[in-house]
């Protein structure tokens, strides 16, 4: 079977009047139905292109992007780095958003956004504006803004890195449970080697810019318990730890 | 008393103060023109006095159908000030939309808004004519393109993520402009508004001194080539007064906009 994503040989540069930067050159990996990988690079290694030309924003300048659905795109799902839930718009209504960008307002779809909000106790705040919430209950609220499109493909954009430790860990716990159970498939961009291991189950290590694949390691925990703080105590996470910290560290000494 | 009375009661304290002292001033600014008029510190003749201006006021409200002249004066400037709006809001948003259309139109524009128009208004006359149109046109070249620059700087400030989310989700153009765009500049919108009543003001009486049968503008000129320099002080006291309450309106327009954003639907 042909895998969910594939990039083949892909290229992609930014032009300016300074001349050109080449963020991806080659690149070459795949993404597997209903898997959860973590793509992890020294910043400022075009781990953010690689999202955009995922989610279709860029075209590959040279080599190709394929996806088994061959002729159309699958619906993706993309989450930033700050919420940027709108101020002027309540909580509820933010969740609208995708839904009337795409006019697709269905009786259907507004019954599954009542259905996420009170799955993940926002439905109590729904009337309120984003800066009446705690960072959580925003970046939550931003989640459920791009669950109801339903889309095949979800793309985490260092999603958690404008929050500070403890409310990082809970919220990676939440987003990653509500991930979890409702799309199949994840692409988790992160610098946060940690974040990386205990949530998903493969991990692309990026080289400098220009971006190639240095290693993928499939992640394997023995533990039960597979919440956030405690696939951290997993007796493999430390070789994890040192294997992809010693990847980053090789790159950036080389140049 | 808590510590919170006690904040409560300090900052009542201040603004009082503050308050009292703006009229103090204004009081003892009044007494000290009365009485150098009167000690004759001043010539009246050329610079009136309180008592002067008040009963001029009440002549002008009985014997000079000086609210028709407000009145005229006032429809003016909302005429002005709603067009410079209307046009200055859709070009905006153009110029926003077509990026080259903007850069093409930026130097004329900047030229445009650096020239000092007072100077157009004897060709508004040449042109136009006299009368309430010219009176309007020179009110409008005066904020338009002031008013054009700033709003499209306003959109251009645009938080770029904001704009990535929408397309994220899947919107063109046009969703970017009604949804983010337009949405997140009101509240420099509302400002530009702020300084578009005054300049609206400022070019409806430029416009009334040289083309003007009727409002304030023209009993200010009139009253100056008649030496009836009471009528003028008035006149320009009643500006004064119109100024300010035009800006509350706009003001007052923000406030229900700020409200209606902290209070949920």
């Amino acid at each position: 079977m042909k895998p969910f994503l594939s990039f083949e040989n892909v290229s992609f540069a930014y032009h300016n009047l300074k001349g050109e930067t080449q963020a991806i050159q080659n690149l070459s990996f795949q993404i597997e139905e209903g898997e959860f990988v973590a793509i992890v690079g020294p910043s400022g290694c075009g781990k953010s292109t690689l999202l955009s030309l995922i989610s279709g924003l860029f075209e590959p300048e040279e080599g190709s992007i394929i996806f088994r659905t061959e002729n159309s795109r699958p619906t993706v799902g993309y989450m930033l780095q700050r919420d940027h839930l709108f101020p002027w718009r309540t909580i509820w209504s933010n969740c609208m958003l995708g839904l009337e960008i795409q006019h697709s307002k269905t009786k259907d779809k507004i019954a599954y956004a009542e259905y996420l909000m009170k799955e993940y106790n926002l439905w109590e705040v729904r009337n309120k504006k984003p800066n009446e919430l705690s960072g959580g209950m925003r970046q939550r609220a931003a989640l459920i803004r791009t669950l109801v499109l339903n889309p095949d493909l979800f793309l985490l954009d260092e999603p958690f890195s404008a929050l500070d430790f403890q409310t990082r860990i809970e919220v990676s716990e939440d987003i990653a449970i509500i991930i979890r159970n409702s799309v199949k498939t994840v692409v988790l961009i992160t610098h946060d080697i940690q974040e990386a291991i205990s949530l998903s189950d493969r991990v692309i290590v990026l080289s400098n810019r220009p971006a190639k694949v240095v290693r993928e390691i499939p992640i394997k925990l023995t533990c039960t318990d597979k919440s956030v703080l405690a696939t951290r105590t997993a007796p493999e996470f430390n070789d994890y730890f040192n294997l992809i910290w010693e990847d980053l560290k090789g790159k950036e000494e080389t140049t | 008393m808590t510590r919170q009375e006690q904040f409560m009661k300090k900052h009542k304290r201040f603004h009082r103060m503050i308050a009292l002292s703006q009229a103090g001033l204004f009081l003892s600014l009044l007494v000290l023109w009365e009485a150098a008029a009167r000690l004759q510190w001043l010539d009246s003749f050329f610079f009136c006095s309180p008592s002067i201006v008040v009963s001029c006021f009440i002549k002008m409200l009985l014997g000079e159908q000086l609210m028709m002249h407000i009145g005229y004066s006032l429809l003016e400037i909302a005429i002005s000030f709603v067009i410079i709006f209307i046009s200055s809001f859709l070009i905006a948003v153009l110029l926003w939309y077509y990026l080259a259309l903007s850069r093409i139109l930026e130097p004329f524009l900047v030229v445009l808004n650096a020239l000092p128009k007072s100077a157009l208004a004897p060709l508004f006359i040449v042109w136009i004519g006299t009368g309430t149109k010219t009176i309007i046109v020179a009110g409008i070249s005066v904020a338009l393109f002031g008013s054009i620059i700033n709003l499209y700087s306003g959109f251009r400030e645009t938080d770029p993520e904001k704009i990535l989310l929408i397309q994220t989700l899947g919107g063109d153009r046009l969703d970017i402009l009604t949804k983010v765009v337009i949405p997140a500049a009101v509240p420099n919108i509302i400002s530009v508004m702020k300084v578009n009543i005054g300049l609206a003001l400022v070019g409806v009486i430029i416009g009334e001194f040289f083309a003007g049968r009727r409002g304030l503008g023209y009993l200010i000129i009139y009253g100056t080539q008649v030496f009836k320099l009471d009528m003028v002080l008035t006149s320009i006291i009643i500006l004064c007064f119109l100024a300010m309450v035009l800006y509350k309106i706009v003001q007052y327009l923000e406030h229900i906009y700020l409200r209606s954003g902290t209070l949920a639907k």
